[in-house]
């Protein structure tokens, strides 16, 4: 009995999910399958040509590029993310939740208030190059460009993976790292055989929840690179928005969303193969 | 008589202004079996974890073989630790958390390979190898972390409660084991436990400790038989305890009674406290036969004994024995010299306050 009540609370978050997701998945894929006049359901036809053109060199290099830059973006954030999570998670408890708010707070500000922030930074007459001058140092001249957007992702989504490392880094048994030490390991030793092993998973789930919004992100390499290096998600958004070519945009997304799967399917593995193997005996 | 290993002096471990270890004085020789015995925050596993090297003293001297051992390192200290909750490293199967120390020092794969065997052998964990150690039983992660330090032939094993999570029937059976794997192996044993029983059943010596202080060091029949005072005597089995007085030397006074005793070197007519021993009160059916007289006001079946608590015109007796007298009989009591002790009294430190590690 209290079984079935409890499902039937469920049913509110079915339908919402069947509204909200299932259904617009099914219309993209709908359209990503077809071609013709959107509003004109008797008008659409049946077509694998909107695929075909995602094969078009100039597409697949806007594909490329995405995913070049979401990775290095991922590598800088998790360069930069896991000594900061270690830090944090060696702190004292008493100051931890404080320096925890300096890396969350950002966060709490819009996405795209942010992204203006460092357009008014980093141009060519912002903040940056009148102090670079001012103590004789040569202009910087990343924005419009690759380095901007690479600098952009990695301070939008580094709090991302720092949180997951913070967590798992914090949850490891300081007996463990004493029965290292214990054991003839000194610090190096201790945190290349103990730590960064147990804290695979906080790495897993951070470079997952950092690749993924940056895989698709937009308008960060429109105000920061200057529309010179589109990206996928600027792509898909001008499909809808501008081009009006939903067929086109929709098997844009599907590959995207293809190729997020996948992405995750292999990062999940690495994260389970200790339990495969648990498993297996 | 075997040599020195480890000699504590005036070791002192405070925090925020709470002295955990109070300048403690403490000799223990190669292959002893030594037990740190007492209430939790009594500062018996401070003192475990500052010759493990995870606590700085904050005054005072560890030496280790006649050495210096206050700034050395825990990686560089050749000695190994079973800890509390065993403290096994998830991530790896048995074979590799009992190689790891082995692996770190570089020892050859054949070598290692040779000693994790051996030493699972001796652990009885043989053809565990390959098993993840949240797989075992904690009975069997306990041999793991033993199996963990030994394989290292460390001087000296420091076991921080090893026994603490398991079972009664279990923890019975590894005490024999882990006496039997220090005889066999020939290293010093540092035990640390609040267990009173395993403390006896094991040890070489026995060091109470209460409130950062060492209460009495002994072996177990001394601390048993002949506790130095009230917290001891109270801690290490059940007690009664009773306030008199020292007239002169083999005899003493309670109660308005006049006992004979085999203690001596008090001052005239000094305050002590006297411990008898439940199974040391005999009980005579004639009350006229017995040195007190008392009435039986609670019976309880033990298994091995009855435990019967005894009433006097003054006051209540714990007695032991395998013959049981039934509530309401009025029974005689007495007691042989030689099961009275005689303790100095006044000592402030034998509180019998807890306080939380």
């Amino acid at each position: 009995m209290q079984r079935r009540g409890r499902g039937r609370i469920a049913y509110p978050y079915v339908v919402w999910m069947a509204i909200f997701i299932v259904v617009p998945l099914f219309l993209i894929l709908f359209y990503s399958l077809t071609e013709g006049d959107i509003h004109n359901i008797k008008d659409l036809k049946f077509s694998l040509n909107s695929y075909n053109r995602v094969l078009e060199p100039i597409y697949l290099k806007v594909i490329g590029n995405s995913f070049l830059l979401a990775g290095i973006s991922t590598l800088i954030c998790l360069i930069i993310g896991y000594p900061v999570a270690m830090i944090i998670a060696n702190t004292d408890i008493k100051y931890r939740n404080l320096l925890l708010m300096f890396f969350l707070v950002p966060i709490w500000m819009n996405f795209l208030l942010r992204t203006y922030a460092w357009m008014s930074l980093l141009s060519p007459n912002g903040l940056v190059n009148r102090f670079l001058l001012w103590i004789g140092l040569p202009k910087l001249e990343i924005m419009p460009g690759k380095g901007a957007v690479l600098l952009g992702m990695v301070y939008n989504f580094l709090p991302f993976m720092v949180l997951p490392i913070y967590t798992v880094l914090s949850k490891i048994d300081k007996h463990v790292i004493e029965a290292s030490n214990d054991l003839g390991g000194n610090s190096v030793t201790t945190f290349m055989r103990v730590i960064l092993p147990l804290s695979i998973p906080g790495i897993v789930s951070g470079i997952t929840m950092v690749f993924l919004p940056a895989v698709s992100t937009f308008v960060i390499s429109g105000l920061l690179g200057g529309g010179k290096t589109p990206l996928i998600g600027d792509l898909i958004e001008q499909q809808f928005l501008s081009s009006r070519n939903w067929h086109f945009g929709s098997s844009l997304s599907i590959i995207l969303m293809i190729m997020i799967l996948i992405s995750m399917a292999v990062m999940s593995r690495i994260d389970s193969s200790p339990e495969e193997e648990r498993r297996k005996i | 008589m075997n040599k020195n290993l480890i000699e504590l002096k005036n070791l002192t471990k405070r925090y925020n202004g709470m002295t955990a270890v109070d300048s403690i004085n403490l000799t223990i020789k190669e292959n002893e079996f030594v037990t740190l015995l007492g209430p939790s925050g009594c500062g018996k596993t401070t003192t475990l974890r500052m010759i493990g090297g995870f606590e700085d003293p904050d005054d005072g001297e560890i030496l280790f073989e006649g050495k210096l051992l206050n700034n050395v390192p825990a990686y560089k200290r050749n000695v190994n630790t079973v800890f509390q909750r065993y403290a096994l490293f998830t991530h790896m199967n048995v074979y590799e958390n009992v190689a790891f120390g082995l692996r770190i020092k570089k020892v050859s794969k054949s070598e290692i390979d040779r000693r994790v065997k051996r030493m699972l052998k001796m652990v009885d964990l043989e053809g565990f190898d390959k098993r993840y150690v949240d797989s075992l039983s904690g009975g069997q992660q306990q041999r793991v972390a033993i199996a963990r330090a030994l394989v290292n032939e460390p001087k000296v094993l420091l076991l921080d409660e090893p026994l603490g999570a398991l079972d009664l029937k279990l923890r019975k059976e590894m005490q024999i084991e882990l006496l039997d794997m220090q005889r066999s192996v020939g290293i010093t044993f540092i035990y640390v436990t609040h267990d009173q029983e395993e403390a006896l059943t094991m040890s070489d010596t026995i060091v109470v400790m209460n409130k950062g202080v060492i209460q009495q060091i002994g072996t177990p029949q001394d601390i048993y038989n002949e506790p130095t005072n009230r917290f001891v005597a109270d801690f290490i089995g059940e007690s009664n305890i009773i306030e008199g007085t020292m007239l002169e030397d083999f005899k003493v006074a309670f109660d308005g009674l006049l006992l004979d005793c085999v203690d001596k070197g008090f001052a005239p007519n000094e305050p002590v406290d006297i411990v008898i021993r439940p199974e040391d009160i005999r009980i005579v059916v004639n009350p006229d036969e017995g040195m007190i007289k008392g009435t039986v006001t609670s019976v309880v079946f033990k298994g091995v004994h009855y435990e019967m608590i005894i009433e006097s015109d003054t006051r209540e007796y714990l007695v032991q024995r395998t013959m049981m007298f039934p509530e309401g009989s009025v029974v005689g009591m007495n007691v042989q010299p030689a099961d009275i002790q005689v303790m100095k009294r006044g000592d402030v430190l034998c509180s019998e306050e807890e306080e939380e590690e």
